[in-house]
């Protein structure tokens, strides 16, 4: 199979239920939309993330009931540094869909899905351990793989892979 | 009640609780995983699971590494079932690339895969009916996981890190008396697994150690992430198999257990149930296995046959342009996601179009488990936590990456 080109049209991708929803949930809180290679993204206003969930979670056809991951890439030096990525799922649909958010180096904090999903609680501690992401009304934000008393976010690219930091 | 820190701040005067460690010692915990458990008596009032200490940053380390030099270090990362990880990360860069794998690498892909679910399942299946005290299983497991491990080491050399999915299909052809040594172990499975059930599901002992023990709904399922066996088990009917099909599973027939239950016995339930499916998806594999290529034709991505690299100046030139510089792959991101014997096993798998990742996140599915280990727990008895941990099917490497 040839790759498809990537369709980034916001107006397009409204064919989506997803993107429909959001965008009728708040339009100005979804910056932009991208379906590549069988999957959608979805890039959401980083006040918004909380809201975009819950609306997508309520929604009764979509049924987002199952978060399936959060991570984040640094894409340092370029700003906004971190892009946090959640995928969610829908275990009575069976389709996913993966909503992102830009933070910025100087400030990257973000609202906690824990109030929606509990579950949230380990993925968000691994990102704040391994890139310094800070999640707010998170139950407890502590670092979770590497030793309380680490200095650094090692999956930073400013962290070098080998020798001393 | 606020939740616990690893280091817990203890006030002699107004703390009448005691606090104590389970692990990272502990042989119930499979591995390193340490338990902070404040109990009133024997019944646990609040418990903090402490996870990091097999941390070994393989995410860090992939951005490092080629895309093909990602494969040995998925092994590592679960080391129950290394070939599930090989597959999601091989699916996730071949979705990156767009590329085609042929049907007999499909079909081999799920024997293999089946395999070592079965392998995965039948670890389980001994160090859990150990743990609550039932010791022959054990050793009826772990002489099938034998005959399990000889056929990987078989096809690959390797019996537990294989790494024998490759980018674009496998690795070699299995040799020739491989499938027939499938067919004589899968042939003989039913009635081994036939042999546990006899020693477990009946069992009055085991009976009360698992029923209605470490009940978990499916609400609370949903809402602490769980995956896998432990989501069915509380009445969640989703396999990735059978609902996001992926190398050929939509052509195989097979049921996906479920039950209501969501105690310790319901999950042991369902595993065993799937223990069987596998069964017959290992005999499917077998009927229907189709003839052909093993490895996708794409000479810039996948390495060419030995016998060509000696009469073949091209196929020289490739292979050593593959092994010296790598493959470049398009820009993008994807997020593959498999079910693993724990549960859905994702890949995230981000590409600047250089030859090495930009970004390669494993989503695992012991890492979200471990989650309901607390609601499970909290309010039942210590002896409860041993059964608990072994009904979640944690692998500690595959936790801590």
């Amino acid at each position: 199979m040839a790759l498809e080109p990537a369709v980034t049209d916001l107006e397009q991708l409204k064919s989506h239920a997803e993107v429909a929803a959001l965008v009728g949930w708040k339009a100005v809180a979804v910056e932009g939309a991208k379906f590549d290679r069988n999957e959608l993204s979805i890039n959401v206003e980083r006040t918004a993330i909380r809201g975009a969930c819950t609306a997508l979670k309520d929604d009764s056809v979509l049924q987002y009931d199952a978060l399936a991951d959060i991570t984040c890439v640094d894409w340092t030096p370029s700003e906004p540094r971190f892009e946090v990525i959640y995928h969610l799922f829908s275990t009575v649909t069976k389709k996913r869909v993966r909503l992102k958010i830009r933070l910025s180096g100087g400030d990257p904090t973000v609202d906690s899905l824990t109030p929606i999903w509990p579950g949230a609680n380990f993925f968000e501690r691994e990102v704040f351990d391994l890139f310094g992401v800070r999640f707010q009304e998170h139950p407890n934000l502590k670092r979770i793989m590497m030793p309380e008393n680490w200095e650094g976010h090692p999956l930073r690219k400013d962290y070098p892979v080998e020798g001393y930091r | 009640m606020p939740e616990m820190t690893p280091t817990p701040v203890l006030d002699a005067a107004t703390d009448q609780n005691l606090i104590i460690n389970m692990g990272p010692q502990h042989p119930s915990t499979h591995g390193v995983l340490r338990l902070l458990l404040e109990i009133d008596g024997e019944t646990i009032v609040r418990m903090m699971p402490d996870i990091g200490f097999l941390h070994t940053g393989i995410e860090k380390t992939c951005e490092a590494k080629f895309y093909q030099q990602v494969v040995p270090m998925t092994d590592r990362i679960d080391y129950l079932c290394p070939m599930t990880n090989n597959l999601a990360y091989c699916l996730a860069v071949e979705k990156l690339l767009g590329l085609d794998i042929p049907p007999r690498a499909q079909w081999l892909r799920v024997l293999l895969n089946e395999l070592t679910r079965i392998n995965s399942h039948l670890v389980w299946l001994g160090t859990h009916a150990m743990d609550i005290g039932a010791m022959t299983v054990f050793l009826y497991c772990f002489r099938e996981r034998e005959n399990v491990l000889r056929l990987f080491e078989a096809v690959s050399g390797q019996r537990m890190m294989t790494s024998y999915f490759r980018i674009g299909g496998v690795a070699i052809e299995p040799p020739l008396d491989f499938f027939g040594r499938v067919k004589t172990f899968i042939d003989a499975l039913p009635e081994h697994i036939d042999e546990y059930e006899n020693l477990l599901t009946q069992n009055p002992i085991f009976v009360m150690r698992t029923k209605g023990v470490a009940y978990l709904s499916k609400e609370d399922a949903l809402a602490l992430c769980a995956t896998g066996p432990t989501l069915r088990a509380s009445g969640v009917d989703v396999d990735l198999r059978r609902d996001a099909p992926y190398t050929g599973y939509e052509n195989f027939q097979f049921k996906v257990p479920v039950s209501n239950d969501g105690d310790v016995y319901a999950r042991y339930l369902v595993r065993v149930a799937e223990l069987r499916e596998s069964q017959k998806i290992v005999v499917q594999a077998l009927e229907g296995m189709p003839e052909g290529r093993v490895k996708a034709d794409a000479p810039k991505v996948v390495l060419p046959d030995r016998e060509k690299m000696k009469t073949e100046m091209e196929a020289l030139i490739y292979h050593f342009k593959i092994v010296t510089e790598g493959f470049t792959v398009p820009a993008g991101e994807v997020y593959q996601a498999i079910e693993s014997p724990r549960g859905e096993m994702g890949y995230y798998v981000v590409s600047d179009g250089t030859a090495k990742p930009y970004r390669v996140h494993m989503r695992s599915p012991s890492f979200a488990n471990l989650q309901t280990l607390t609601k499970m727990c909290e309010g039942r008895l210590i002896a409860d936590v041993v059964a608990a941990i072994g009904s979640i099917d944690i692998v500690l490497g595959d936790c801590d990456r």
